[in-house]
Formats: structure tokens, C-alpha cells, sequence
């Protein structure tokens, strides 16, 4: 009788199933896995000692680049610590373009998991549907912003600017007729809202050309059903966040739970799962995708009729208007203020926590008055469930190892920070 | 009755002199334990019924080393968690600062939420907090080999090394830094009535 030993291979850190740069040892005992052992950090930036370096306003581009799929909701996470150690409001209209972008936010996530992690099971073409709305997406970014993916948009204080009344067009190209350019641009003649709304309208239809492409598809139900379940208790003792605990069948989310910014006024449902497996997680997550749309559309109808102010009028944190800044003395030396030195946050600590798509997105601040943090940490909610990796893929077959690694949604631009 | 109250007030019935301060500040509240007594606290914070905090949220190290601009008089190093607990949804942050000794040693709570694991890996790795009782303290972030924790405040943002290739051995070297950390914005803490006067 031959001696048996189990066998260890290499996963990565270059691997296209590894959505980026997750290096795996796995130990396997013909083709099921016994151990998996994560190995991070290898696009470790030290974001956070470098935050320590920079001011308060200078962090903010930093947040974009951590979880670089959903990058408002970390600028979000940030600037809501940073407001709460300084004490300032923020102007209501402010608040829901927030709340609107978070969504939108949500929504490319989402759609870039679901591609993902279809792409990892083998259906390519979702992937292919699912990028084009994440193109509208950011086409919407860079209508708010200038930039298609780090926005910087958010600011302490409000949000850099208000919604544009144009959106950007296509123009006329060698490979592209004007009338051809002419249709593209039929849906961008109106404002900003106006393109979001008709992307709303639009949006159901297309989660359900992805529901009749993958829910009930066999293939898919096979290599997800049952795949790496997690029961509530490990998922709470595990640290779990966002649509895996709620996959798990815990009803948690801090919009509603812990509501900021203005969802307290939203309405909008919580799915949840029932087995806490990779299917349950699939459905969850376009759920969500469904009710983020109904939360966009009611801040579409609100910010219609409510005209106001984006940016907190406390000139120490936020700058002053242009015409403002050129006319008074005063509003020249807090904007000569505000962008040499920054402003100064009041010692003390905070941690302030939103549901970003992947779950709770934390940032912890501790400050010594100076105009740079003292010490910054990130929460990232991928940190957590890539840890218990080795829970949910223990007993199971290497390729299921690749749909367990999809339906966690990783993203290592958080988890390695 | 405000939330937090109701949750300072659990805390005091619960822990009573097994912490030395509690604040609530910005709504938040900050419970600061004794190294000595740290397990025992934790493992109430998340069995006594009224506190019930199921969830680790966050765990990571502090360097009090430059805090102010008065030289800081404490331990050096500290260790912040954050819990959440899902039953009562509320929160809080214990601080426990780690006795200074030829090893910055504290007792691991990986037992009591195994989610603590890869923040104390973490902590380790950056500052070089050792976390007593932890199953599998590796780095976790830095690079194979690294040598130094780096999120120390003595510690410079540039590092000590950089890797290129070599054109002559024909493979990846580390060699000692060839660049200098600027600082554009010097931090600077001003006094309490700047800009008013």
C-alpha cells in the first residue's frame, strides 16, 4: 500500500481567478481542499502611515484608491469621521447627493462582482452586459466630478461641487456617423438628473436580463448552491459585514440600523438570506441592486425640488466661494489657509462606520489637533471575510475554491491598504 | 433614554472597577482597561447579557510616541478594539495600553472573536504589539523577510530599502533607499485660541 500525502500547491498571486493579488496555499488531499492559507499585502501602500504625512483634505483622494471599485463610499467613510471630530453639519442637499452617489456607488460594485463572479463560474457573457451600465455609471462620476473612477468628490464639510446641468457628450469620430453619435447622445441632453433618471428606468429591466441569465440557470445553481455556507454564528464571530452577514440571514445593515446622512428618510428594503451560501450571497446582492435603484430614484425626485448650498458655510473647513474670495480679505486668508496649511481638527478620537457595498466600511481617526491625523485606520470589510477563507473552502474542490473567492467580493486595494 | 447612556450605564453595572476610565465623547464611548485585566473585561463585554457584544469590528495597534507636542508620558503602545453588538446595536471602543517591557507583549482575544486574528496579525506585523495566546502570529502585510515594523512613528515613510532589478546579476536586489521623505505641509498644532483673538 502506497503511502497517501496530502499535496500542497500555489495559488497565485498572479491569477486571474484571484481578483488581484491574493497568493494561496492551498493543501489538498486529492482534489478537496483540506487547508487554505490567504497570503495579503502584496499591494500594501501603507495608505494609512501615509495619511499620518498628508492633511486632512490631501486623504481624500487616498480613500478612492482603497476599495477602487466603490470609491465614493470610502470617501464617504472618511469624511463623515473627520465631520464628526470637527462638529460641523452638513448642508441637507449635500446629504442626498451623498446618499445618491453611495448608491451609484453601490450599484458598479455590484455590477462588477456580479461579472466577476460569473466570469470565475464560467458565463462570460454577464460580464459583458454588466460593464456596459457600469459605463453610464461612470459616466455619472465624471459628470459630477471630472474623474470616471477617483472622484475626490466628496469633501469634509459637503461635496466639492453641485450637479452639473449638462452632461458631457459623445463627438463625432472617424468610426462614428453623427447620426450614430446623435443616438448616444439622446439620453444626455438634459441635466445630470435627467440622465440618472432615465438610467433608472432602464436599470430594473437589465437586473432582470441577469436574473434570466443566471438565477435559475443550472450551471450556476450547481456551482453555487451550497457552496460555502456560513452559519450566522460563525458569521458574527467571524466579523462578518455588509451582504455576508446578511447572506447568512442576519438582518444588519447600518442604513438602517445606525441610518446617516439622510436614509432614515429613504425607503427601501433589507434582503437577507436564508442557507448562508454563495447563492444566497448571489441573491442578496442583486436584491440590493434593486433597492439602490429605488433609493436613487427618490433622491432624484428630492434634489428636483430642493435648490440649496452643497458646502458647510464654516469658511475654517470648507473653502470660501470664488466671487467671495476675490472681493474680502477675509475669505482670501481662509482659502490661503485652508489649501497650505488645511484646517485643524480638535484632539480627540471618532470612528465612523457607513454600509459600503462589500459591508461596513470603518474609519477610525484619533487626532492631536494638528492639520494631518494622528493616526488613521481603515476598517475594510474584505479584511475580515477573506480571514475565514479557510472556514468556507475546508472540504470542498478547487474550483469551488475560485466561486467562494468571487462571492466574497474581494477587492485588495482595502484589504491590503 | 439616549442610547449611549442606556449603554454607559450597562457598562458600569457590568464592569463596574474593572476599567480605569470610561468617556463618552462624540457620542462614542471609550472604555480604557489595565493590561492586567484586559481578557477578563473582553470576555464580559461580550457574555454578560446586557452587553452582549457579539462582533469584533476592528482591533489595531497605536504609537502614542509623538502625541502632542508635549513628550508623551504613558505607555508607548496601545491596542484599540471596536465592538459592535447586533442584539442591542451599539458600540464601543476599549483601549488597553501594553506595558512597557524588553517585549511589547499583550494577551490575545482570537479565543473569545476568532475575527481578531488577522487585526492582531496586523498589529503585530506594523508596530510589533505580541499578541500572548495567538495561534499564528505572522506579518501579514509587509513583505517576506521585512525587517522593522513600520508603522512605528520612528519609523520613516520612505522605509529603509527598495528593490530594482539588476541588469548585471540578472535578478531583484534590495538595496539601501535612494530617496528622501519630503515633507510639504509641516504639521503643526496650534494653540487653543488661534485665529480668534
Amino acid at each position: 500500500m502506497a503511502e497517501i500525502k496530502n499535496y500542497t500547491i500555489n495559488f497565485g498571486p498572479q491569477h486571474p481567478s484571484a481578483h488581484g493579488v491574493l497568493r494561496l496555499i492551498l493543501e489538498l488531499d486529492g482534489e478537496v481542499i483540506q487547508r487554505a492559507d490567504p497570503h495579503i499585502g502584496f499591494l500594501h501602500r501603507a495608505t494609512e502611515k501615509l495619511a499620518e504625512t498628508k492633511t486632512y483634505l490631501q486623504n481624500v483622494p487616498y480613500m478612492d484608491r482603497l476599495d477602487y471599485v466603490s470609491m465614493m463610499c470610502n470617501e464617504h467613510g472618511y469624511v463623515l469621521a473627520v465631520e464628526k471630530l470637527l462638529g460641523i453639519n452638513v448642508p441637507e442637499r449635500a446629504q442626498y447627493i451623498r446618499v445618491m452617489f453611495d448608491e451609484i456607488t453601490r450599484l458598479m460594485n455590484h455590477l462588477m462582482w456580479l461579472g466577476a463572479q460569473a466570469l470565475d463560474v464560467g458565463a462570460m457573457a454577464v460580464f459583458l452586459y454588466t460593464f456596459r451600465e457600469r459605463e453610464d455609471l461612470f459616466d455619472c462620476y465624471e459628470a459630477v466630478s471630472g474623474a470616471r473612477m477617483h472622484a475626490a468628490y466628496y469633501r469634509p464639510g459637503g461635496v466639492y461641487r453641485d450637479l452639473p446641468d449638462t452632461m458631457p457628450q459623445y463627438g463625432e469620430t472617424t468610426v462614428r456617423s453623427a447620426k450614430e453619435v446623435s443616438e448616444r447622445n439622446a439620453n444626455r441632453q438634459g441635466s445630470l438628473l435627467d440622465f440618472i433618471e432615465d438610467f433608472t428606468n432602464r436599470f430594473p429591466g437589465y437586473v432582470d436580463e441577469y436574473e434570466t441569465l443566471l438565477t435559475d440557470n443550472r450551471i450556476w445553481k450547481q456551482r453555487l448552491v451550497n457552496v460555502g455556507v456560513i452559519t450566522p454564528e460563525q458569521a458574527k464571530a467571524l466579523g462578518y459585514t455588509g451582504p455576508m452577514l446578511r447572506g447568512s440571514g442576519v438582518e444588519w445593515d447600518l442604513r438602517k440600523k445606525q441610518p446617516y446622512e439622510v436614509y432614515d428618510r429613504l425607503d427601501f428594503a433589507i434582503p437577507v438570506g436564508v442557507n448562508g451560501d454563495s447563492y444566497d450571497r448571489y441573491l442578496v446582492r442583486v436584491e440590493e441592486m434593486r433597492q439602490s435603484n429605488r433609493i436613487i430614484r427618490q433622491c432624484i425626485d428630492w434634489l428636483r425640488t430642493h435648490p440649496g448650498p452643497v458646502m458647510t458655510d464654516d469658511y475654517k473647513v470648507a473653502p470660501p466661494p470664488r466671487a467671495k474670495m476675490k472681493a474680502g480679505m477675509e475669505e482670501l486668508i481662509h482659502h490661503f489657509k485652508l489649501f497650505s496649511e488645511g484646517f485643524h481638527v480638535p484632539p480627540g478620537e471618532a470612528y465612523a462606520a457607513i454600509e459600503g457595498p462589500k459591508g461596513e466600511f470603518g474609519v477610525y481617526i484619533v487626532s492631536d489637533g494638528a492639520n494631518k491625523p494622528y493616526r488613521l485606520k481603515i476598517r475594510a470589510p474584505g479584511f475580515a471575510h477573506l480571514q475565514s477563507l479557510n472556514e468556507m473552502v475546508k472540504g470542498h474542490m478547487i474550483a469551488d475554491a475560485v466561486t467562494i473567492l468571487g462571492s466574497i467580493d474581494l477587492v485588495f486595494g482595502e484589504i491590503d491598504r | 433614554m439616549d442610547k449611549a447612556l442606556q449603554l454607559q450605564q450597562a457598562l458600569q453595572d457590568t464592569l463596574g472597577d474593572l476599567v480605569e476610565s470610561m468617556t463618552l465623547a462624540l457620542g462614542e464611548i471609550t472604555v480604557v482597561v489595565d493590561s492586567a485585566r484586559y481578557l477578563p473585561v473582553m470576555q464580559a463585554l461580550r457574555d454578560a447579557p446586557g452587553l452582549q457584544f457579539d462582533e469584533l469590528i476592528d482591533l489595531c495597534g497605536m504609537d502614542y510616541s509623538e502625541y502632542g507636542n508635549a513628550a508623551w508620558k504613558g505607555p508607548r503602545f496601545a491596542v484599540v478594539t471596536h465592538l459592535l453588538s447586533l442584539l442591542h446595536n451599539w458600540r464601543v471602543r476599549v483601549r488597553v495600553f501594553v506595558p512597557e517591557a524588553a517585549n511589547v507583549v499583550i494577551a490575545s482575544v482570537t479565543e473569545i472573536w476568532p475575527a481578531a486574528n488577522w487585526f492582531e496579525r496586523e498589529a503585530f506585523d506594523l508596530y510589533g504589539i505580541l499578541f500572548d495566546g495567538h495561534p499564528d502570529l505572522r506579518r501579514i502585510l509587509t513583505d517576506y523577510g521585512f525587517i522593522g515594523h513600520p508603522f512605528r512613528k520612528d519609523f520613516p515613510v520612505s522605509g529603509y530599502v527598495e528593490v530594482r532589478y539588476d541588469e548585471e546579476q540578472k535578478r531583484v536586489v534590495y538595496q539601501p533607499v535612494t530617496i528622501e521623505p519630503r515633507e510639504l505641509t509641516p504639521r503643526v498644532i496650534r494653540e487653543d485660541d488661534y485665529g480668534r483673538r
